[in-house]
């Protein structure tokens, strides 16, 4: 199994998929063709509602597990079924073992199942003598090649036609050629013995319908019906978490589970099986039927405020194949047994942190998961959370403390970002920090060129160039974020000379510093509250809004002040400023209501990458667009103008290797609409795209909203 | 949509759509057979309608000779149709008698390696996804769905709903029963699983042929 424990082994890890060709290219594809099936899938049906229902039934029905447990029980009991709960993976591997020596079980069947995966229940069968074959054709391929899933909901993703040729020519000890219908009729064949031989099948299932005692299973190839009527005995093995109380719930998850998982509209086969169904092959002519609810940690997470939410998770496994990182490193590398972010969390949970520690440092914080969830859970912010906790179990690393420290004392932060200490005395232990933090510091990281700290910083220009606005149609505060502020002052003095223009009046708050979101990702969260609360007395002033060029403070602002400051004395502040807090482009366009009036220029061609702060966290999607064609440009939307750049502040430092791969990839992607101009709006962006296509001596000038439109103002 | 959608092979068979009783569901009727036909064919379902039971039969015994055929197999074709009203099972039987086809309608657990064409109805179907749901607790009708080559159905078109909302009731009753095995069916079995290729027919079925019916008698 892959060694997530140690960070140099992951390292390695992520290298190997890195350099894993075949796994590249399908990957790639993957990410692509998924994104459009999903999106064609949804054209009928309102994602983001019924992602909305799924949440309330899963969370009315997590703070009353137990209850829906006993119901199904009763129900269950009273048709046949035999109902167990297991409290640990042990427990319930037990269980299946005893139900199968009690009916006298030599084979066993196998459909698909996570839970299983979670439980290590075939190694636990075997050392009990049993023989186990996997029949969901991606589980047998991997369970063949002694190899763990590399996605939740197709297995074997990371393995060539060229691969399952050779696998199944050893198998079947006959040469077989790599055509895929024909490896497919290979494993009906060979696997279909083994479903009239087997004395006990073995299944998941997808939801457990406590009024009636129903389980669910959704699935493509046909095998888990054949797994749950063939062989005399059936065990389904059941995570807690999959109680539903209705049968109408139950169909909310079958109307979301193919269409997230794979933008199929529905699998070939819902099953719904009540009861101890006819069986010839069993004594009384009846099926021998058991379920094993699975606790595990679950009932612990249900009473967990933060953690809650994670039990609404349908495994449809979507927040994997949106994710940028996972694209690049594939499943090996990205989740122990639970794959994708919630793998990540996950681990966390059934696996302990020593399992989890460097995997959740492995994310971008892009959001791109939460975006998808089938059951709207905050993942990014929760992967955050268990990093947090893992450090505050095993001690916080000297950088971060380091980091928490500095940032809270504004003074000296700032002081250092001007003299440039850093660079030369890495007090960070070569761990480079966030989107805010000046990656100058940070010399190792090779694969993109790095800025200058500014001579200047902005708030040492503010006095000269600060506007006189007579009768101002409305008063913003200008928020800079550390890396605006100290390395690129020329995109806020940009947007001053577009305000004042507007007539807006702009002020420039000087106790402002860091927004404090690099110390949350580094897990410091004291660090994190502290500057909050520095930050929403400086910009606590009578303003109509407070407007920042930095996507992420933007978001951070907005999203994450209100909740971290909810106990303080500041709580109303820190809701007051999150209301008043905008993009620019929103407030731009929306409130300022620039339009094509105000700008003169040749329509050269220009493309936009949309930071991730920005389109997921603020919802702010055309309102750049709407600028750049106001601006007279060519706007050429690039196809995956909402993928991350890779930088996600420390995480280019950590994982360097990732993050260039990311960035390169979505280089290519600007370059490939002709431009060449690319537009944005985060300087964290702008410090990755720019110095990846210097480095990259690509002809592509990188370039914040703000400067091209004040370029270009009549 | 400009054209019917209805690709009908027999010429002997008018469009659906002049089959439908004019009433004051007819549009919505139309419509739920029509999103029905174009759902299952794109989960690779072949989708006919036929007027009459005889037709429905006809055309099983057609397609197992045309599957064991393929095969090249010695043995006459097997086709197993164990939930048939015995009516409808006498009537094809005599076809398959006539036509040399093993015609059986119990016992299924000693084919399991498989046989031609497995003849059932379903209970109901779903035109948002083209689905078909199936009632099938009793366990020779479950394998015929499972371990046909060809799983021909014959769905009653007063069977057809809108979406899954529409049958509610009629699954909560199955639900509700002392056992119960109902399956939605849609298209024949499929994997993915390598190389992300769609490949038809894995553990399931490689065809699913499904007869839209107009008679409502069974
Ligand atoms: S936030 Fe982005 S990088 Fe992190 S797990 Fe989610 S999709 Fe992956
Ligand atoms: S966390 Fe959300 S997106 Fe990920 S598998 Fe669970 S339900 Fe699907």
């Amino acid at each position: 199994m892959l060694n997530t424990q140690d960070m140099k082994s992951y390292q390695k890890n992520i290298k190997e998929s890195l350099d894993n060709v075949f796994l590249r290219k399908a990957m790639d594809n993957f990410a692509v063709a998924y994104r459009d099936g999903r999106k064609k899938t949804f054209a009928e049906i309102d994602f983001d509602e019924l992602a909305g229902e799924i949440a309330a039934f899963k969370d009315s029905a997590s703070v009353r597990l137990m209850a829906l447990y006993e119901e199904f029980k009763r129900n269950a009991e009273a048709k046949g079924i035999r109902v167990h709960l297991a409290g640990t993976a042990e427990e319930a591997n037990q269980i299946i073992a005893e139900i199968g020596r009690a009916n006298k079980v030599k084979r066993v069947i196998k459909s698909k199942s996570m839970t299983a995966e979670e439980t290590h229940l075939n190694s636990h069968l075997e050392k009990n003598g049993f023989e186990v074959t996997e029949t969901d054709l991606g589980e047998w391929i991997i369970q063949l090649r002694h190899e763990k899933p590399s996605h939740m909901v197709m297995p074997a993703i990371h393995l060539s036609r060229n691969q399952v040729a050779e696998l199944f020519t050893g198998v079947t000890r006959k040469q077989q050629d790599n055509e895929i219908e024909k490896l497919v009729k290979v494993a009906r064949k060979e696997l279909r013995t083994k479903f009239i031989e087997a004395d006990m099948g073995i299944s998941g299932a997808n939801f457990a319908i406590a009024q009636s005692g129903t389980m669910g299973l959704v699935t493509n190839e046909g095998n888990a019906r054949l797994v749950t009527t063939v062989p005399p005995v059936h065990v389904a093995l059941v995570g807690l978490e999959k109680l539903v109380p209705t049968l109408e719930d139950a169909l909310k998850i079958v109307r979301i589970l193919p269409r997230n998982a794979t933008g199929q509209a529905i699998t070939s086969y819902v099953t719904w099986i009540t009861g101890a169904n006819p069986c010839e092959s069993a004594p009384g002519k009846r099926k021998v039927m058991h379920i094993v609810f699975l606790d595990n940690g679950r009932m612990k997470m249900a009473a967990d405020p933060d953690f809650a939410q994670v039990l609404r998770c349908v495994r449809c496994g979507a927040c994997a194949n949106v994710c940028p990182v996972y694209r690049m490193v594939g499943g090996h590398a990205f989740g122990h047994i639970y794959i994708g972010a919630i793998g990540l969390i996950l681990t966390y949970f059934f696996h302990g942190g020593d399992d989890a520690k460097n995997l959740v440092q492995n994310c971008i914080n892009c959001g791109a998961c939460k975006s998808v969830c089938a059951a709207g859970i905050d993942l990014p912010r929760l992967i955050k959370v268990v990093f947090t906790r893992i450090q505050d179990n095993t001690g916080h690393p000297l950088q971060a403390i380091m980091l928490g420290k500095i940032l809270k004392n504004r003074s000296l932060f700032h002081k250092m970002l001007r003299i440039g200490r850093f660079a030369q005395r890495p007090v960070t232990g070569g761990t480079p920090y966030l989107r805010h933090l000046p990656m100058v510091f940070f010399p190792e990281h090779n694969f993109r060129q790095l800025p200058a700290i500014a001579a200047r910083p902005f708030r040492d220009l503010w006095q000269e160039i600060k506007p006189v606005v007579h009768n101002p149609v409305c008063r913003i505060a200008l928020f800079s974020g550390c890396v605006q502020d100290f390395v690129y002052p020329e995109q806020l003095a940009a947007a001053v000379k577009l305000l004042a223009g507007k007539s807006i009046a702009v002020e420039f708050p000087m106790d402002q510093g860091c927004c404090g979101l690099p110390a949350e990702m580094m897990g410091e969260t004291a660090a994190a509250r502290e500057v909050a609360l520095q930050n929403v007395k400086a910009m606590h002033a009578d303003f109509d809004y407070v407007i920042s060029l930095c996507a992420s403070c933007v978001s951070h602002l907005k999203h994450a002040y209100p909740r971290i400051l909810a106990d303080t004395n500041v709580a109303q502040e820190a809701k007051a400023l999150a209301a008043k807090a905008m993009s620019f482009s929103q407030f731009l366009h929306d409130v300022a209501g620039m339009t094509a009036d105000d700008f003169q220029g040749e329509p050269t061609p220009a493309t936009y990458h949309s930071p991730c702060h920005l389109c997921r966290g603020l919802g702010v999607r055309e309102q750049p667009h709407a600028l750049i064609r106001a601006a007279g440009f060519d706007f050429r939307p690039a196809a995956e103008e909402e993928t991350c750049c890779g930088f996600g502040g420390t995480y280019t430092g950590k994982f360097p290797t990732v993050s260039s791969q990311i960035l390169e990839k979505k280089l290519e992607d600007a370059v490939s609409t002709g431009a060449g101009l690319l537009v944005t709006e985060c300087p964290g962006c702008i410090m990755q795209l720019r110095g990846g296509a210097l480095m990259q001596g690509r002809d592509l000038a990188v370039r914040h909203l703000s400067e091209v439109l004040a370029e270009r103002l009549k | 949509m400009a054209t019917y959608p209805y690709g009908c092979q027999h010429s002997t068979i008018k469009p659906y759509i002049n089959l439908i009783t004019a009433g004051e569901n007819m549009t919505t009727d139309i419509d739920t057979a029509r999103i029905f036909t174009e759902k299952a064919r794109i989960a690779s379902a072949t989708v006919e309608r036929v007027r009459t039971m005889q037709q429905a039969l006809d055309y099983a015994a057609d397609l197992c000779w045309r599957n064991g055929k393929k095969e090249g197999l010695a043995p006459p074709p097997a086709m197993a149709a164990p939930a048939l009203s015995p009516a409808d099972f006498a009537q094809l039987k005599n076809i398959c008698d006539v036509r040399g086809i093993n015609l059986f309608r119990e016992n299924l657990r000693s084919n399991l390696q498989g046989i031609d064409v497995g003849v059932t109805y379903a209970d109901l179907g779903i035109a948002e996804t083209g689905s078909l749901v199936i009632n099938s607790t009793s366990e020779n009708l479950r394998l015929a769905t499972m371990i046909s080559d060809i799983h021909l159905a014959i769905l009653p078109v007063s069977g057809l709903r809108a979406d899954d909302r529409d049958i509610i009731a009629d699954l909560r009753g199955y639900l509700a029963g002392p056992e119960n095995y109902t399956t939605f069916i849609t298209g024949p079995s499929r994997t993915a699983d390598i190389e992300r290729v769609l490949a038809i027919g894995v553990h399931g079925p490689l065809e699913l042929h499904i007869l839209l019916l107009e008679e409502t008698q069974c």
